[in-house]
């Protein structure tokens, strides 16, 4: 069953690792990679709590509309447990 | 002969190379005085440091393609590099300390392509240290938004009905493209396929042209 997810649209400071080109962006998620130290955390000194870490394919007409040149085209990325929302379906194109 | 005094030019008219002896910068100073206090404190030794720089300058992309030449031949193999390529490819040798790989495979209707948005995200362990084009930010910002565009640039036309899959590795993982085995290659060694595997292609930049019949 597709796992559908959107990532979270938040501008937060600091170090992170989530492009900003796919925030707010919805996608499916590819491959579960297990739970990685959160690198948001580590890069202050923190412990890091190991977070899951997901594989999340987006179309490009997700990312860059659907005038984009070729829409069926996709961008993976892994993006961790924390950035991301469970959404029960994609919104209509 | 009237001598012609072109200023930065070599006698056979090429410029010269800058000399690269302006004052350090601050993070060269930084990265000295980093190395040198965990010396004088016992952490490490310039040995082990100067042993981790041959180790990292002895590995080269025909580590990758050794990889990805096994994976055509032995099907077993291919399995269990796509299911976790870290420890296939520990498994054949290289040891690719604690990263993780992930391969990809591409196939007549699927071409791969490897970018890391974030910073310069490379598989160096397996395939050496990585282009300088894969570190500019030309091809970091464009290949997510247009690969088709950037493929062309390196020469890689592919059909519409070609699904282009650009995988960004913005966190934990590397990654490693399993390019097309060229047709004409049935009975190539292992060792003679290899030698056909480019770096470009193990990034998804580049395809393997078949052999030339001679």
């Amino acid at each position: 069953m597709v796992e559908w997810v959107r990532v979270r649209a938040d501008m937060p400071p600091g170090h992170v690792r989530t492009p900003v080109y796919l925030r707010g962006k919805t996608g499916w998620v590819e491959r579960h990679l297990g739970p990685f130290p959160n690198p948001e955390a580590l890069a202050y000194g923190h412990d890091g709590t190991p977070t899951p870490l997901m594989r999340i394919r987006f179309t490009m007409s997700e990312i860059w509309g659907t005038d984009t040149a070729h829409p069926d085209d996709t961008v993976d990325a892994e993006i961790y447990a924390h950035w991301l929302e469970n959404i029960e379906q994609p919104h209509a194109p | 002969m009237p001598h012609d005094h072109h200023e930065n030019l070599s006698p056979s008219g090429h410029p010269y190379r800058a000399d690269n002896d302006h004052p350090l910068t601050y993070w060269q100073q930084m990265e000295i005085a980093i190395r040198e206090l965990l010396i004088e404190k016992g952490v490490t030794t310039a040995a082990e440091i100067n042993g981790q720089i041959d180790l990292m300058d002895s590995r080269s992309p025909a580590n990758g393609a050794a990889v990805v030449a096994r994976a055509w031949t032995d099907p077993a193999f291919r399995s269990a590099l796509l299911k976790d390529a870290s420890a296939a490819s520990k498994d054949m040798g290289f040891d690719i300390g604690p990263l993780r790989l992930i391969a990809v495979e591409n196939t007549p209707n699927i071409h791969n392509i490897i970018v890391c948005t974030l910073c310069s995200c490379y598989p160096r362990n397996l395939l050496g240290l990585p282009p300088d084009w894969y570190k500019s930010r030309a091809y970091r910002s464009r290949t997510v938004k247009e690969p088709r565009k950037v493929l062309a640039e390196f020469g890689v036309l592919l059909p519409p009905e070609t699904t282009v899959r650009v995988h960004d590795s913005t966190a934990d993982m590397r990654y490693i493209v399993i390019p097309n085995r060229p047709a004409g290659t049935e009975n190539w060694s292992e060792k003679a396929l290899a030698d056909l595997v480019t770096r470009d292609s193990m990034i998804g930049t580049g395809i393997i042209e078949a052999p030339q019949v001679p």
